[in-house]
């Protein structure tokens, strides 16, 4: 049913299926650019405030750039729901292999072996790896049993348009209900023109073009939110 | 059930969950109310039911992302260790790390031959033939070694007043852990990378003993690392073989698949790092702060070394064992 193949799925035990897509290279570059960038930001900033204490400062400075050199990105996966500041801005998250948030384990194996993901050039071993995976997997990843996924969108409030309720001419099936309840609730995000276009699709069932027809499956959605599913499922309630 | 009907019976329920979430999600303590939890395990339960009904009478995409989201949520509090750090540190030390250790012990003697056979073949060499030094360092590497460990001098090692002896501290932390945690990770290229590291650090340190002792400066080379040797090379040796354990598991999967044999033996792997990292600050310590000092004499400096590695080996040995075996 679905079209992208970069969803995958985990089944918990409580016996629900949850859903994520995995990140592929390009976006994790990106992220990674920027880490740099705010790395050395870090660095430059740290650099001109412990020279002042001298001697301790100077050693100081040392444990400190150590610490972020391989710690920087475990901290923020851990406390910061998963992500770096450059994975944050690209709207990246670090789970586990079945969706759940990054232990410290976990996120400093993934860590530690970027020393080796990072050679022969810039990344190389790391990049064909993530090529050769299907799930994008560095070679830390694989050991770390961790996903880059893209951070799932969460607390939408879309409300299908309010007019009467309209029972469609025929009997829907289960995907097709789904459709029509997608294509209401989704109304507020595309433009009065392709909402438009695509009732006019389903003109042979409607009856109707353009805005007519959209009204039209506005009306059947909010019939069908407020219908018992068809019994060809078995699963009534 | 018409999906209206649904959300209006059920959707209090759902925000009690995420109240409950949020108040899990910002609380960091260790304290947790039981009422709060009781509550939570009730209303998680039943969300995700709710959740799977949703799903299976295809209900609509919003509802079922919502549902799906609390159901992620409280699947992560139900699902992690939140133990007090500082009794997980405790334990570690104790117990975990040791007990770790010697059960991969083999791996142990295995990094541990290939950090010093090749060590003592280079030394015995270069003690015999001097020259052989050259096929390693070059001209003004040895030089500097030889000035460091000059018998004339005050202090060891680097050149240095007590202030440096900071910022060596800091040096040897940032540097030896990173050494140790690359030693690591290049386990995953099939061990290669690990045994390049042992066998690479090994010829270093044996050749620069064995040359420096035969040049007459034995005594404060020997006298300087002796102190942290122990420390020092043994977490090496641990960095090799968390290292080993990856690459094995890459190799000799037994009956599991590559990725999941991977998988296993990453997370005694990273107890031993991490155990070997705790030791490399110790060593810091000792290197930065002990073994330069010239004032003090040799002997006094061999029988610490020698009680150092005797802390050591009855660490490792002998830590952790009163707790029976996992």
């Amino acid at each position: 049913m679905d079209i992208q193949d970069t969803t995958r799925t985990y089944e918990t035990p409580e016996g629900v299926t949850l859903e994520f897509r995995v990140a592929g290279p390009v976006p994790r570059a990106l992220a990674l650019a920027f880490d740099t960038a705010i790395r050395f930001g870090i660095y430059y900033v740290s650099a001109i405030v412990l020279t002042t204490l001298g001697a301790l400062g100077f050693s100081l400075f040392l444990i400190w750039m150590f610490l972020l050199e391989w710690f920087y990105p475990v901290f923020f996966e851990v406390v910061w729901n998963g992500a770096t500041p450059g994975k944050k801005a690209l709207g990246l998250k670090v789970v586990n292999d079945n969706g759940t948030p990054v232990g410290w384990g976990s996120s400093t194996i993934r860590n530690l072996l970027r020393a080796a993901d990072f050679f022969p050039l810039f990344y190389g071993f790391g990049l064909t790896a993530m090529l050769l995976n299907r799930d994008f997997k560095r070679l830390g990843d694989m050991a770390a049993g961790t996903l880059v996924i893209y951070r799932p969108k969460s607390g939408q409030t879309l409300n299908i348009p309010a007019t009467p309720p309209v029972p469609p001419p025929l009997p829907l099936s289960l995907t097709e209900q789904r459709a029509i309840l997608d294509f209401a609730e989704r109304g507020q995000w595309l433009s009065t023109e392709r909402s438009e276009e695509l009732a006019t699709i389903l003109q042979p069932i409607t009856g109707a073009e353009g805005n007519n027809g959209m009204q039209l499956l506005y009306g059947y959605a909010n019939h069908l939110h407020g219908t018992e599913a068809p019994s060809t499922d078995g699963d009534k309630q | 059930m018409k999906q209206f009907t649904f959300e209006q019976k059920y959707g209090e329920l759902w925000q009690q969950l995420d109240e409950i979430l949020r108040e899990l999600e910002k609380f960091r303590g260790d304290q947790r109310d039981p009422e709060l939890l009781r509550r939570f395990n009730q209303h998680y339960r039943q969300v995700c039911s709710h959740y799977a009904l949703a799903r299976t009478r295809h209900y609509s995409p919003r509802l079922i992302a919502n549902l799906h989201d609390l159901v992620l949520r409280g699947h992560h509090h139900l699902y992690t260790d939140k133990r007090m750090l500082l009794w997980k540190l405790v334990r570690f030390v104790f117990h975990d790390f040791p007990v770790t250790l010697r059960q991969d012990i083999g791996l142990f003697w295995l990094a541990t031959a290939l950090l010093y056979v090749p060590a003592v073949t280079l030394g015995l060499i270069c003690y015999w033939y001097p020259d052989m030094i050259y096929s390693l360092m070059d001209y003004g590497n040895v030089s500097q070694f030889e000035s460091m460990y000059d018998p004339e001098n005050h202090r060891l090692g680097e050149h240095r007043g007590s202030e440096t002896d900071l910022v060596m501290f800091g040096f040897y932390i940032s540097n030896n852990i990173g050494v140790g945690f690359r030693t690591f990770a290049g386990g995953i290229l099939a061990g290669v990378g690990t045994l390049f590291f042992l066998i690479f650090n090994g010829l270093h340190m044996g050749g620069i003993a064995g040359y420096l002792t035969q040049f007459g400066n034995g005594q404060p080379f020997w006298s300087f690392v002796s102190g942290h040797g122990s420390f020092e090379l043994t977490a090496i040796c641990i960095c090799g073989m968390a290292g080993l354990r990856l690459g094995i598991a890459l190799i000799a999967t037994g009956r599991y698949r590559r990725l999941d044999a991977l998988k296993i033996a990453a997370r005694p792997a990273l107890t031993l790092v991490m155990g070997a990292a705790l030791m490399l600050v110790v060593a810091a310590f000792i290197e930065a702060f002990w073994s330069s000092l010239g004032t003090i004499p040799p002997t006094v400096k061999y029988y610490v070394a020698a009680m150092l590695w005797i802390i050591v080996i009855s660490y490792l040995g002998l830590a952790g064992r009163r707790f029976g075996h996992q």
